[in-house]
């Protein structure tokens, strides 16, 4: 009965959304579905779940195939998609390094600002983690005062340098007053295993990597980096709260290469805001601490790019890429 | 141990509800076909396949894509042991003598003894997995940056015994190999860098199948058209009931190599950053080591296909572990599997066993089906494989060419792999004239970037402190291993050399 179910509701989505798709450009071949990380992290999970969604909804006649690009912070992927200026059938989740790989790497000749905006899906937040079994860190203070007893070798776990969570841990080196020994790994979901088999002593993981150890009680978060308490962490204090000024978000938006139709970029536009709309989207949001009001499209979300590239050039400048590629 | 047993008794009966029987045949029929074809990968298929998933339940679909997994595994070595040219990464080891093994007119026997070593490897690690789950989570956890370097210093370690007397020749072919690894980007600071000639297509490095496609089909086309003048025959192979029994009576020969083989895969295939490929060139090289007879390896041993297949099938099975218990998936297919999960609600990560024993206990009593449909298939449709090789050389060599260039151009979507093929293929055929052995060379295209990152995070978690590697006793270990290992066939050497010197048979 329950097949039945899932087999005429399905049905029935293809009857809806068939018709009005026929009319319209549709991909030709299996769109690569590039992400600019590695696999287990936050932006692979998401672009798995939008994957998945795709296929479930029947929203595109071809397959959506997700490739992980997670090479010298994203540099990979982007340089991927430089190189597939004009196709449309590649798109990308990204992520910030989408900024900030670009302009630490000066070499690499990608202008992200000539990529085709589709949709920003979400606004991720970081926290700061530690192994449960530090009982001696309960809040910022011992944290700071671990931190600082331990100088050079209190490791820090990271996705890459020039990568957004080595910009935060910069900036609490620049806030704090302390220095800390940055060890890149290939992707979130690697940087959660690490801290709970303790081969780092702390991380600023998104929620949704460190999600099912801090279930289930391995690992526990002293602050969030946001302007308001989340619903899914109500006890964790944010950082402005206890007077520290650091406030940083990870934007999740999905864009193609430089150059994509016009009638494609409809045609990804459309299928996007339909996952953005959806009940199970909504629900990841919620359960994953991510923020999803409304997405940012078209030339809203080129100008948000815009400015998020000049806030990130700022950033870097303020604390020096150096002290974000560890030279 | 109560406990297991029902739960696993639940979970067997749950892989013989007839939908979910079905789908491991489908599965397993699916990904036969797909890991035999090169350039098709199982990440392709059973991204393709995914849609499948959403008409059935939850665990109906994993056990699907599970199938799928582990028919694709064998697949690989369909096309290694036939036609030369590893379908994935997982099935170059096959090659080395599974190729050799189908000129000599024994393909029957090599697909028989993938079939066989695979059963066995995907049972002896599920077996594992069903008693082991929880405390091998916690000991892959273990595992930081300075283990993992330890462990891949000992898959090179296990290489050197592997150009059999030439180890100078065999250094230089792994050298090579890792100078390919590292074209690309620098993985710790990002920055371009060994960009041959400018060219921007390198940014994105050399691929490993377009290496392995390059050395073993083109490379080793070259060479048999150059020995044979293009007038050999590929050996037809009768596949009647009587050599199928009698190749089944092999068995005893390579049982234990094969034990060994899933034991060594089963763990590899735990540990999130390894997998299934260093697993199966790792079971190779120490099958060849200890061999009495490693002079046979590379020409057609028995073993050399038994070793490599057990330890990949098994390392599947491996790699679901950290996917189920930590949420990091092992391979590029596990990683697809992972997002599937999270569609049907499933978080995966350490409270999944408790939280969902149906799911997992579902699948887990899937596995034991599986690897028994894949066996029943696989010996079923031997006869339809050698058919393969009853092609003559003058069709089968173009039909060869083609796969090579479809295989690559499919995988990366670019002409300029295609070109770096060809060239890397002519490479391959030179090393191969000059007796340089080639297979250390993919070896370590493959581990290079592993080990590069393993190496750089240790070094700088301990500021540069080199003892860090000796100092934890899981590393220390492997270190020592692996010492071991590189100077057993150096003494050997000495030791033959010696006895050569004084039995005077110069």
């Amino acid at each position: 009965m329950k097949y039945l179910k899932t087999l005429l509701a399905s049905a029935l989505a293809l009857a809806v959304s068939a018709p009005v798709a026929m009319a319209e450009w549709q991909p030709r071949k299996p769109v690569e579905f590039i992400i600019m990380a590695g696999t287990g992290g936050g932006a692979d999970q998401i672009a798995r779940l939008l994957q998945g969604l795709i296929e479930q909804k029947g929203l595109s006649s071809r397959p959506f195939i997700p490739i992980n690009k997670p090479g010298g912070s994203g540099a990979e992927a982007l340089r991927y998609m430089q190189d597939k200026a004009g196709d449309d059938h590649t798109v990308m989740m990204t992520l910030n390094s989408f900024y900030t790989t670009p302009i630490i790497q000066e070499d690499l000749g990608v202008d992200v600002t000539q990529f085709t905006p589709i949709g920003l899906m979400a606004m991720d937040t970081f926290l700061l983690w530690v192994h449960t079994d530090r009982e001696d860190i309960t809040d910022l203070d011992s944290y700071v005062a671990a931190v600082k007893g331990a100088g050079l070798d209190w490791k820090v776990g990271g996705t890459g340098s020039g990568q957004e969570d080595s910009v935060l841990t910069a900036m609490m080196e620049a806030a704090f007053d302390y220095e800390v020994t940055y060890i890149p790994f290939p992707g979130g979901g690697t940087v959660a295993k690490n801290l709970i088999g303790k081969q780092i002593d702390s991380t600023v993981n998104n929620p949704s990597e460190q999600l099912a150890f801090y279930e289930a009680g391995d690992s526990k978060p002293l602050v969030q980096f946001t302007g308001e308490r989340m619903a899914a962490f109500p006890d964790v204090p944010t950082a402005r709260e206890l007077g520290v000024d650091i406030e940083y978000y990870m934007q999740r938006s999905v864009n193609g290469p430089p150059g994509m139709s016009a009638e494609a970029v409809e045609f990804y536009t459309d299928l996007f805001q339909t996952l953005f709309d959806s009940a199970e989207w909504q629900e990841f949001c919620v359960s994953d601490g991510l923020t999803c009001d409304g997405m940012l499209k078209g030339g809203d979300l080129a100008s948000f790019h815009a400015s998020q590239v000049e806030a990130h050039k700022k950033l870097i400048a303020q604390v020096g890429a150096g002290a974000i590629t560890g030279e | 141990m109560l406990d297991i047993a029902t739960l696993l008794g639940a979970g067997l009966l749950q892989a013989f509800e007839p939908l979910n029987l079905m789908m491991i045949f489908v599965g397993c029929l699916a990904g036969l076909f797909i890991g035999a074809m090169p350039g098709l990968g199982s990440v392709n298929g059973v991204a393709i396949l995914l849609p499948v998933t959403f008409l059935v339940p939850p665990t109906a679909a994993i056990i699907f894509l599970a199938a799928l997994y582990y028919g694709a595994m064998y697949g690989g070595a369909v096309s290694s042991i036939t036609l030369g040219i590893p379908g994935a990464s997982t099935a170059v080891a096959t090659v080395f003598d599974g190729r050799p093994m189908a000129q000599q007119g024994k393909a029957d026997q090599a697909l028989t003894a993938a079939a066989v070593a695979s059963f066995i490897g995907g049972t002896i690690s599920v077996v594992l997995f069903t008693l082991f789950a929880p405390p091998l989570a916690v000991f892959a956890l273990k595992f930081g940056p300075q283990e993992e370097f330890a462990l891949m210093v000992l898959a090179f370690a296990t290489f050197i015994g592997l150009g059999g007397d030439d180890i100078p020749k065999t250094i230089f072919s792994i050298l090579l190999g890792l100078v390919m690894a590292a074209v690309g980007f620098d993985i710790i600071s990002g920055q371009p860098r060994m960009i041959f000639f400018d060219f921007v297509e390198l940014q994105r490095g050399i691929g490993f199948l377009v290496l392995a496609i390059g050395i073993y089909g083109i490379g080793e086309m070259l060479w048999t058209l150059e020995n044979t003048k293009g007038e050999v025959r590929i050996h037809a192979v009768s596949s009647t009931w009587k050599s199928f029994k009698k190749n089944l009576s092999h068995v005893r020969e390579y049982l234990p190599t094969t034990a060994l083989g899933s034991a060594l895969g089963f763990f590899v295939g735990t540990l999130p950053a390894a997998g299934a490929t260093p697993a199966s060139l790792m079971s190779y090289g120490l099958t060849k080591t200890f061999a009495k007879d490693p002079d046979s390896f590379g020409k057609g041993n028995v073993s050399g296909v038994a070793a490599p297949e057990a330890a990949n099938n098994a390392a599947s099975t491996g790699s679901m572990l950290p996917m189920i218990t930590l949420g990091i998936p092992g391979s590029p297919t596990t990683a697809i599997l992972l997002g599937g999960m999270i569609i049907w609600g499933l978080r995966p990560g350490p409270l999944l066993f408790t939280d969902r024993p149906d799911f997992v206990w579902g699948l887990i009593g899937s596995m034991y089906v599986a690897n028994f449909v894949t066996v029943a298939l696989n010996l079923a449709l031997i006869p339809i494989f050698v058919r393969v090789l009853a092609m003559p050389f003058t069709i089968l060599t173009p039909i060869i060419f083609i796969l090579c260039f479809v295989g690559v151009f499919a995988t990366t979507d670019r002409m300029f792999d295609v070109w770096l093929m060809l060239l890397l293929g002519l490479g391959g055929y030179l090393m191969r004239k000059l007796n340089y052995p080639v297979a250390p060379a993919v070896l370590a295209i493959v581990l290079g970037p592993l080990a590069e990152r393993s190496l750089r995070q240790s070094l700088i978690s301990s500021r540069g402190d080199v003892m860090t590697f000796f100092e934890r006793p899981i590393s220390l270990t492997c270190m020592l291993l692996a010492l071991a290992l590189m100077i057993y066939p150096i003494w050997l050497n000495v030791r033959r050399r010696r006895a050569g010197a004084t039995s005077g048979t110069e």
